[in-house]
């Protein structure tokens, strides 16, 4: 800072346009100071467009079963073929769709549901009571128990799965975003909003909804992580995603048999599933570091 | 600190209280007869009746609560419904593998992790660093399941160092006990000392910029001195409170290497129990692991208190 500018006592909140300027602004300056961003972003945006194209991509009936009983690795068949004779390659970019496509639903439902619980619990005091011993309660439980118990009850399906991530997801959130909510209230800028008479929802989600999207945001990428992770554990399990779905999970499970005949079943979708992870970490960190270097190493 | 263990241990009755609640309302929360969902579409109306009376679901549901908080508080986790036995007998026998892996993998993710992390400090932003760092983002991002398999092509197929199955008790002697368990508990310790590593580094980053810490190296201490009498031991703190909250993270660790292993645990018994929805198994461990996790993290802030007097205020 070139000039000492006094601060001004009454912080206020920034235009709508200014945050998009300055969003775009913070990804230059993340890319530039940690590298590793890009790595993330370009796998990232890879896997995606693969998953986006695989009805291009796949190039044989992979539900189909043949007699090409575990070939290897080949020019023919890229990543072998299984126990049933299907193509791994294809499974692996078919699969790709239904993990990712529960990754990003658990990680939505999770962030907008414990976004608008948490406003509430954060503002009115005995909600907060409440609502806060349940979340407690709720974390208690490992995230694959209560999945596992969930699923056991509600039958293995994408959706269930969806709802069983859910349930811990959000409740993670909303002890989050709760202790950002029970700070921001104290601000000067939601006692001048509450002075003019903004009514209260006008306070929660244009006042202090908008200064809990850094942390949001970070918590997004986490929980986009684990749920990609979750998805692939419970259909490894045989809990999941039922096995004649192809996801990442289920096809490393059809590969445990062969270990010594037929690595490549279970090793090419493992891989996928770590490059992906990985990618997302990565995202997730740096933008962690650019929102507030104080948090370096807090979530993962 | 007398009165701060004592505010903080009443606090822990009412999350043990909602555990209780969320535990029995599971089975009640899926619409339909909770009778039907367990005894599946092959059950006779036979077998739906004699579930729903072991489950006691033909009682008003105030009645089934407090029943089930009666047993609870007597020690009685339950009847299996498949076995017909009591639960806490089905649970002892599959306590010392678990418990056996518990151990194994927290002394060595710990002894790991913190190593990695203070040399990673100690060298901050070299190569060894970064070498170190990058390994820990991939240690966390590996599902287990996949890191097992790798480990069991390596070291169990091709190298044949150390079997991939057959899980030997530590009364066959502890040296074919703890080589039986070698590679389940290297999965585990690989994934939690990747996230313990990371802590260490960064809350030792945070203590080496402290002005004791200048002090010390001003007043000519070796570098090893500061790095192990001052600086670790502030560091150390949240480190110890990282591995009590990933306690709950090496469950989904266990349940998945316990059945990959085949490892004759609390994990493997939860997935049998889930295959045939056995409830009150699966009921009884929710119960068990939640409330041993609330009661571990208890010690671990009440021991934080006692180790830094600023938090009892």
């Amino acid at each position: 800072m070139a000039t000492q500018q006094e601060q001004p006592s009454i912080r206020l909140a920034p235009s709508p346009g200014a945050r998009v300027r300055r969003f775009f602004d913070a990804f230059i300056i993340i890319t530039r100071s940690n590298p590793n961003v890009l790595i993330g972003v370009v796998i990232l945006t890879a896997i995606l467009l693969m998953t986006v194209f695989s009805p291009i991509i796949v190039r044989s009936d992979y539900t189909q079963t043949t007699t090409d009983l575990r070939l290897p690795p080949s020019s023919e068949h890229w990543f072998g073929t299984d126990a049933f004779g299907r193509d791994v390659f294809d499974r692996v970019i078919a699969g790709s769709r239904v993990s990712l496509y529960v990754g990003f639903a658990v990680t939505f439902i999770s962030v907008v549901l414990g976004l608008v619980i948490a406003l509430f619990a954060g503002y009115f005091r005995l909600l907060d009571h409440i609502l806060m011993r349940f979340v407690d309660g709720l974390l208690a439980f490992p995230t694959i128990l209560l999945a596992l118990a969930l699923i056991a009850l509600l039958g293995g399906s994408v959706n269930n799965v969806i709802i069983a991530l859910s349930v811990t997801g959000t409740a993670s959130k909303v002890r989050l975003v709760r202790g950002q909510v029970l700070s921001l209230r104290e601000e000067q800028f939601v006692e001048a909003a509450r002075a003019i008479g903004a009514p209260v929802w006008r306070i929660l989600f244009l006042h202090i909804a908008p200064n809990t999207i850094g942390i949001v945001l970070v918590q997004a990428t986490f929980t986009l992580a684990t749920a990609i992770l979750a998805e692939a554990s419970l259909s490894f399990l045989g809990a999941g995603v039922p096995e004649f779905i192809p996801t990442w999970g289920n096809i490393v499970a059809t590969g445990k048999g062969y270990v010594q005949v037929a690595f490549w079943i279970s090793f090419f979708p493992g891989v996928f599933l770590t490059l992906t992870v990985l990618a997302v970490v990565l995202i997730g960190d740096a933008l962690r570091d650019y929102l507030d270097p104080k948090l370096r190493g807090q979530f993962l | 600190m007398w009165r701060y263990t004592l505010v903080r241990i009443l606090s822990a009755i009412p999350v043990i209280a909602v555990v209780g609640v969320i535990t029995f309302s599971i089975i009640h929360i899926a619409p339909g007869d909770p009778a039907a969902i367990i005894g599946g579409d092959e059950a006779t109306v036979e077998d739906l009746e004699r579930i729903r009376q072991e489950l006691g679901t033909d009682q008003p549901i105030h009645v089934q609560f407090v029943r089930w908080v009666g047993r609870l508080a007597q020690g009685d986790l339950g009847t299996s419904i498949f076995s017909r036995k009591s639960i806490t007998s089905l649970m002892a026998p599959r306590l010392q593998p678990t418990l056996s892996l518990g151990i194994q993998v927290i002394a060595l993710s710990t002894l790991l992790g913190i190593s990695i992390g203070v040399i990673s400090a100690w060298k901050a932003g070299t190569i060894v660093d970064r070498g170190f760092m990058f390994f820990a983002v991939l240690g966390f991002s590996a599902p287990g399941f996949w890191l097992a398999f790798i480990l069991i092509w390596v070291f169990a197929v091709n190298l044949g160092w150390f079997p991939a199955l057959g899980y030997r008790p530590i009364g066959d002697g502890l040296f074919s006990h703890v080589h039986s368990m070698f590679l389940p508990v290297a999965v585990n310790s690989i994934l939690s000392s990747a996230f313990i590593s990371r802590i260490t580094r960064s809350a030792m980053l945070d203590v080496l910029r402290e002005d004791f810490v200048r002090t010390a190296r001003a007043k000519g201490l070796r570098e090893m001195a500061v790095y192990m009498r001052h600086a670790f031991r502030p560091a150390s703190i949240p480190v110890v409170t990282v591995i009590g909250a990933s306690l709950a993270s090496l469950a989904t660790g266990f349940v998945v290497t316990e059945s990959i292993f085949a490892i004759p645990g609390l994990g493997r018994m939860l997935i049998e129990a889930i295959i045939r929805r056995d409830f009150p198994i699966i009921q009884a461990m929710m119960m068990v692991v939640a409330t041993a996790y609330v009661l571990i993290n208890l010690v671990i802030d009440i021991g934080y208190a006692y180790l830094d007097p600023r938090i009892r205020y």
